[in-house]
């Protein structure tokens, strides 16, 4: 009875132990995860909403930092495509747009490509903000994606280009 | 000790037995929105043409890293259950091909990859996160949406009931 006791154990640590391998050869999970971006800097989406609805001029500037394709069915009003920050046109793209902006200035990025800690993007987009000397950069929180936290929550989106 | 032992065994149980979470979508029983493309071999897809198989319709992109997961199980079903009636067709919503063929190249899938737009996305609810999986029946109308990384036993069992009705 010990024995087969001993053997469960193991059994259920080497399957803990292969998915926790398989989590941090992940890409995604990697140090240009979203997972870098610090907590206080993460902005939820009810918030980003408040602020969209009491902003005029001078309120935030935001960024899709996703797939095009993404972006074309459904983004976020007055947000502007920078393209896919975890390729190299993406960040090219994102640091043209930022360049007339004061570096105070409240920038929102999001993607929500994928679940929170797989999406590749948001972390590069963050890193290259703050080492361009942007000092307000906040990232929108999707945990789950696009669709599920924004859109079927039914805050505003545009769709097209 | 017995207790404890049952107690274990439950838990194992009810991990591997955990179903694949479906997504609540209105296309569920509904026929699937049809299209036509040409993949990345030039090769004319038509869902229409598949009809009276079973076909497992994934959409995906380079730099999701749980599509990357899933891509190469998805191709091994492809071998193991081809002859019964499996088709997988597989829709990249990268923004353009150069990536898509490259990984196509690196995880050799030898599966019909076609490349999405929004308006492909939009037909089948919009594409707003990946990865998404529709399972079409035989009789073209879609059994299930997965929405996200999922358990692919659960599913694979899924696919494997399709084909045996």
């Amino acid at each position: 009875m010990r024995q087969l006791l001993k053997c469960f154990v193991f059994v259920m640590f080497a399957g803990f132990a292969g998915g926790m391998q398989a989590q941090f050869s992940n890409p995604a999970s990697g140090p240009g995860s979203a997972s870098t971006v610090p907590q206080s800097q993460l902005m939820q989406p009810t918030e980003l909403v408040k602020l969209m609805k009491s902003s005029g001029p001078g309120g935030p500037v935001i960024f899709q930092v996703g797939s095009y394709v993404m972006f074309q069915q459904a983004h976020i009003p007055n947000s502007g495509y920078a393209g896919p920050t975890s390729q190299a046109n993406g960040l090219i793209l994102l640091k043209k747009l930022v360049a007339p902006l004061k570096k105070d200035q409240l920038i929102v990025i999001y993607c929500g490509c994928c679940p929170w800690g797989k999406c590749p993007n948001i972390g590069p987009a963050y890193k290259q903000l703050r080492d361009l000397g942007f000092t307000n950069v906040k990232a929108l929180y999707l945990a789950k994606n696009f669709g599920d936290d924004w859109m079927s929550k039914g805050f505003p989106v545009e769709r097209g280009e | 000790m017995r207790r404890l032992l049952i107690v274990l065994a439950c838990v194992s149980l009810s991990i591997s037995c955990k179903g694949f979470p479906q997504t609540p979508s209105g296309f569920v029983h509904k026929s699937a929105p049809q299209f036509v493309r040409t993949d990345l071999s030039g090769r004319k897809i038509d869902l229409k043409s598949y009809r009276g198989k079973v076909v497992l319709l994934n959409f995906w992109a380079t730099w999701c890293a749980s599509c990357q997961v899933e891509l190469p199980r998805f191709a091994e079903w492809q071998k193991k259950y081809g002859p019964q009636g499996l088709q997988v067709l597989t829709v990249s919503m990268d923004d353009g091909d150069a990536p898509v063929r490259k990984a196509v190249r690196r995880l050799r899938l030898g599966l019909p990859v076609v490349m999405g737009d929004a308006r492909l996305g939009e037909a089948y609810g919009g594409v707003l996160g990946l990865p998404v999986t529709f399972l079409i029946g035989r009789d073209g109308f879609i059994t299930a949406e997965v929405e996200g990384e999922t358990n692919l036993n659960a599913l694979e069992s899924h696919v494997a009931s399709l084909l045996g009705r």
